[in-house]
């Protein structure tokens, strides 16, 4: 089954056309007690086939504990999107609606290497110098 | 683009999780989530609703301000 429809697939090709260095995105499942994991690996598995950029790397969050470690996951269904390097960037959930988009969004960002944040919010994290965990809550739109 | 995922491409310091709610009810529960969206700091600060950059990064920089007062917490 596709989750989705040719015109969908050709507008995230589109959009992913604008990619410059390769991605990775890693997916951190489990078999039991995770209802959206099976929906999720199917998505990111459409999405990836849709640049030669994109790649898809699928741990089991029980069994694959040096990576748990490595990226400091601690739920599922858990998606990483990393670039030159982990840039500290996790969807955990199914990232449908506005979040698939921006989802999208990372994938092009992380792929620049950059964020197209303006120059005078992104001075303004020169200083920081300890570490800061956002976690953002939302709901499906 | 969700912007604590833009902070996390700028800053090395900074991670960023976007969390279904609906999914992870233990962590509404916990963080006593009543409206989305809603950004937890270092699971201490947060940030109500949809508010603009500059007070975003304003109370992202508080909060990694309290983080350093702790000497357990960090790399």
């Amino acid at each position: 089954m596709r989750l989705f429809s040719e015109a969908e697939r050709q507008q995230i090709v589109d959009r992913l056309r604008d990619m410059r260095n390769p991605v990775k995105i890693v997916y951190f499942t489990q078999e039991l007690d995770c209802e959206a994991c099976p929906v999720v690996r199917e998505l990111l598995e459409d999405v990836v086939e849709l640049s030669d950029k994109l790649t898809l790397e699928i741990y089991n969050f029980h069994v694959d504990k040096d990576k748990v470690a490595q990226y400091r996951v601690d739920k599922t269904p858990a998606i990483i999107v990393e670039g030159a390097k982990d840039y500290g960037i996790r969807f955990y959930g199914l990232p449908a609606g506005f979040e698939f988009a921006a989802l999208l969004e990372d994938i092009l960002q992380v792929s620049q290497g950059r964020s197209n944040l303006q120059p005078e919010f992104v001075s303004r994290l020169a200083d920081l110098k300890s570490p800061v965990h956002l976690e953002v809550l939302v709901t499906p739109t | 683009m969700l912007l604590a995922h833009q902070l996390a491409i700028e800053s090395d310091w900074i991670t960023a999780d976007m969390i279904e709610a609906t999914e992870f009810p233990d962590l509404v529960r916990r963080y006593a989530v009543s409206g989305v969206p809603k950004t937890v700091i270092n699971e201490t600060l947060w940030i109500d609703g949809a508010v603009p950059k500059t007070e975003f990064i304003g109370r992202v920089l508080e909060g990694a301000a309290m983080a350093k007062e702790l000497p357990s917490v960090g790399p």
